[in-house]
Order: structure tokens, then sequence, then C-alpha cells
């Protein structure tokens, strides 16, 4: 098979024609839907959830043996799309209109490392996709979706960056977009949500409240024609999360981590990752060596934390409460699959409080020059806990996730501030004793 | 006590495409057992072999997760709206 993705997206092509939703091909080398839970098949739709037991629905695929290739993937262009034969979409999806998110940087956290007494740490900085968050990954695969399904409308529950990248995927598209979020959201993620021009509706509610308000609005003649990227359009969404996997490998020069530390949401990052490193393993794009996943949430929300700590395979539902409102989801969809993923691995589920989310957020920035919002805090948090704990091994190669940026969460670090105010003479320079 | 049960997509070849459907039932078990008498079948979709709530089914009674309230056994009053929702959408 010919791999589309080895072609480099060129910004002078791009074409809105959808590709027809009956055809195989518009998915890639996906082949069905599959019940995470009872294991029953569906053809590539827009469902998200089993008929026969309300299980989660994820992408099967038939991957064409020998065709990819470490230098397949590596002729392809600096973004998601050159890993696009692993993915479900369409040939040619690097010269649609897309915001090309991905191949962030992997930063060698050399003075992190140092300060916390570790071997080898690295931080994959999603901050610098598009929108400034993970989060442009997963839209740009059910945007694909979206289009092969011929809506007219994208949309999404969100606790803020999910917002800002449907808003702008939409645009750069030409959709319409209509997302919702709790209205009590932080006012920046509110201004890069709207900013992009569709409409954002503020929901007076928690965003479990507004999840499932939209998950009754696709029921409705009212969302008859729209993706909403994080409910009917999830199975596709979740691959996107795979992308990360991938990258890190790669830039490690085609190796697994010995340890990841991952953000806990709803969960569905840390099972696509996990996802995508047993792909990798799988097509032989790297060796098949052990590896430790580690989840990290807020205490104010920490409900796949808890269930771990209790020994439970189920996750209780929680009321958040925590200024990491971007893993601020109580009911944790994937929460059980987590569970299941960092046990399996010999890894663990930690949760750090909203004073050492700030602390672990200005740590990162003092040391590696990176300013994380709150998500990132939470797990260089959990990162430093696990450490002390001895949970984390410091001699292991760990790769740790930042997943957006900071300026997003200005209000967790407020009153960071000046030095010193003084006037403008050396004399009063002198004063303030910083000289 | 009559209570109005809106119903997920996923359901609908249950109740012949009705989006909401009333039944009458004093607590959450036994809307559930009268949807059954009504639509067969349905039943087994949102519980488990125990009879106990499926693992990714939500069900609300006026807005409230029954899972903070008492379960199966959550009350719904005369008037009451139940909703069955997948458990599966959300974000990272």
């Amino acid at each position: 098979m010919a791999l589309s993705a080895a072609t480099p997206a060129s910004p002078t092509t791009s074409t809105t024609t959808a590709p027809d939703a009956t055809s195989p091909a518009s998915f890639g080398n996906a082949v069905a839907l599959s019940c995470r839970e009872c294991g029953e098949r569906f053809p590539l739709g827009p469902i998200f959830a089993c008929t026969s037991c309300f299980g989660p629905l994820e992408v099967a695929y038939d991957y064409p043996a020998g065709a990819i290739t470490r230098e397949s993937i590596a002729a392809g262009p600096n973004s998601i799309w050159r890993y696009a034969a692993l993915l479900p979409v369409p040939a040619g999806v690097a010269e649609r209109p897309n915001l090309n998110p991905g191949f962030t940087r992997l930063v060698h956290a050399r003075n992190l490392a140092r300060e916390l007494g570790m071997r080898a740490l690295h931080v994959k900085d999603d901050s610098g996709n598009p929108t400034h968050s993970f989060k442009d990954r997963v839209v740009a695969i059910a945007l694909e979706a979206a289009r092969t399904f011929g809506m007219n409308t994208l949309s999404c529950s969100s606790t803020g960056n999910l917002a800002g990248a449907v808003g702008a995927a939409a645009a750069r598209a030409g959709l319409r977009s209509c997302v919702f979020i709790p209205s009590d959201l932080e006012a920046g993620k509110q201004v890069m949500a709207a900013v992009y021009g569709g409409d954002l509706v503020g929901i007076d509610g928690t965003y479990d409240d507004v999840n499932r308000f939209c998950s009754e609005l696709i029921g409705d003649p009212i969302g008859q024609d729209w993706g909403f990227v994080n409910v009917n359009l999830r199975p596709y969404y979740g691959e996107g999360s795979k992308t990360l996997a991938y990258e890190i490998c790669e830039q490690l020069g085609w190796r697994i981590p010995e340890q990841i530390v991952i953000p806990i949401a709803s969960g569905s990052q840390l099972t696509k990752i996990d996802k995508g490193l047993a792909e990798l393993v799988k097509l032989g794009l790297v060796e098949d060596r052990p590896y430790r996943i580690f989840g990290a949430q807020a205490t104010g929300c920490s409900p796949v934390s808890a269930a771990f700590k209790a020994g439970h395979d189920v996750v209780r539902p929680v009321r958040p409460d925590t200024i990491a409102k971007s893993l601020a989801i109580g009911n944790p969809a994937d929460g059980p699959y987590v569970l299941d993923i960092c046990r399996r691995t010999g890894g663990a589920v930690e949760d750090v409080s909203d004073a050492e989310v700030v602390d672990s957020i200005k740590l990162l920035a003092r040391t590696e020059g990176i300013f994380a919002e709150t998500a990132g805090g939470v797990t260089v948090g959990v990162l430093r806990k696990l450490l002390a704990s001895g949970a984390l091994d410091p001699e292991a190669e760990t790769v740790v996730l930042n997943t957006g940026d900071g300026l997003k969460t200005l209000d967790a670090v407020a009153g960071t501030g000046p030095s010193a105010v003084i006037k403008p003479t050396l004399d009063a320079f002198r004063a303030a004793g910083l000289a | 006590m009559s209570v109005s049960v809106r119903i997920p997509t996923i359901l609908r070849t249950y109740t012949k495409d009705q989006a909401e459907v009333s039944v009458e039932g004093g607590t959450l078990q036994e809307v559930i057992d009268a949807l059954e008498a009504d639509y067969p079948g349905i039943r087994a979709r949102i519980l488990d072999d125990a009879g106990k709530l499926r693992r990714f089914v939500n069900v609300y009674v006026n807005d409230d997760d029954v899972r903070f309230a008492d379960g199966l056994a959550t009350a719904t009053p005369d008037g009451a709206g139940v909703s069955i929702i997948p458990a599966v959408a959300g974000g990272c």
C-alpha cells in the first residue's frame, strides 16, 4: 500500500471536497469500531457506545504488513500526518485545510532532572500546538471524521482547551462551530475559544453537566448533523492521542521510554498512549520492552487516584473542586481502563494539591523555561511526589507530559510579579539588593 | 407515579424510535422494570447480569446522578424526568 502520510503537506494545495463515507479508503487502514467491553464490532460510523453493553467503541485497524516503516514515517510532514497510516483518516489528509498539529518538541529537561535527582528526564511539550494544547491532535482526527460523515457543525463539551481547538479547526475548515463550556471557566480560555468566531455557550453547571447536555443533544433533531468531537466522534477523536506515543518514541530515536507520567481527566489520553505504544511494537517500529505508565490528577478531582489507592476496579464519581479545571472531570469515562493499564505496567496513579500544582508550574518554568498550564503543574507535581515515595525510579528514562500553555491559566500563578519596583536610578537598584 | 424517561439513541430500537416514553414507578428499579414490561429487552441493556447498573451507563433522576443518590433505589416522584445516557463521552 502506498503511504499517503509520506507526502509532505503543501500550503498551496487544499481541497474541501468531502471523502465518500461509504468508501473504506475514507478511514485509511481503519476497518471497524470495536467495543472495549464485549468486543462486538460495528461498521465505521458516527457512533460511540456499544448497543449491547454501553461500552466505549474504539477504532480497529488492519495494517498492511511491512508497508509502515520508520523511513516512510520520517518522509512525512512535521505534523501528526506523518503517522496518517496509523490513523482513521483518508489518503491525502495532509493536503486538506486543517491546523496540522503535532510534532511538538521533546525537551531534554536536564535542569529539572538535576533538581529532582533524576538521570534522564524529558518533557513532551504540547503547548506548541496551534491552539497551545494537545487538543489540536484529537480534534484534527475528529474533524476528518466529521467531513467524511458530511456533518455541518463541529461541536464539543469542553473544559476550555478543547473549545479553542474545535473553534480554530472549524474556522480553518470552513465549518460552523458551536461549543459548550461550564460558565465559570477561566476568562482566558473563554476568550481563546470565542475568538475564532464560532458560537460559545456557557452552561450553568460543572463539566459533567455540560457533557451530559451534549450527550442528550446528539439524540435530538437539533444535533442531527453535528459532530461532537468528544461524543459521537469520540472513537476517532481519541485516536489523535496515539500520536503522542508515536512522537515520543520517534524523538527518542525509536525507543519506548521506561516511564511516562500522563495527566488524567477522562483518562482517554493515557489509554491511547498505551495503545499507540503497543501498535509500534506490533509493527516492529520499536523494540518490545517493559514500560511503566503513571497517571496524574489534582486532589480536588482525583477519582481515579482514589480508586487506585483503594485497590478498586471501578471509579466512583466525584464533584470537582480544583484549580486544574482542564482535568476537572468528576466522572472519568476511561477511568477503569486507566486503572488496568497503570497496574498492568507496574505504574501508579497519584494526586497533588492545588498548592503543589502552583509550586510545580513555577518549578518547571524556573528550571526549563516551560510555562505549563495547571494540568502540566499537576503532572510535574505527581512526578515529584512519586519520586519522593519511591514509586518512580530516578534512574529510569522518564517522559512527563505538558499538555497546555500556562498563558491559558494565568490566574493560577497570580501574584507572581516583579522582584522589586524601583525608581530608574542605580542607587535605587543597589538599594533593592538585586545588584 | 408517572415518570418521563428519555431514551438514548442506541436504545431507541426498543422504543420504536421514541426519544421519550412515560412509565409508572416509584423508584428507578420500578421504572426500569416498567420499561422492560413495555419494551422487552431494554432492561438487559441498562443492567448487567447481576442486576446492577452497567459500568458505562449514567442515569439521572431530575438532573441528579443516581450514583450520588440511592442508585436503583432512588425515588422517582410523580412527574420526574429520568435520563439514560452512555457514559463514554468526555475530555482527555
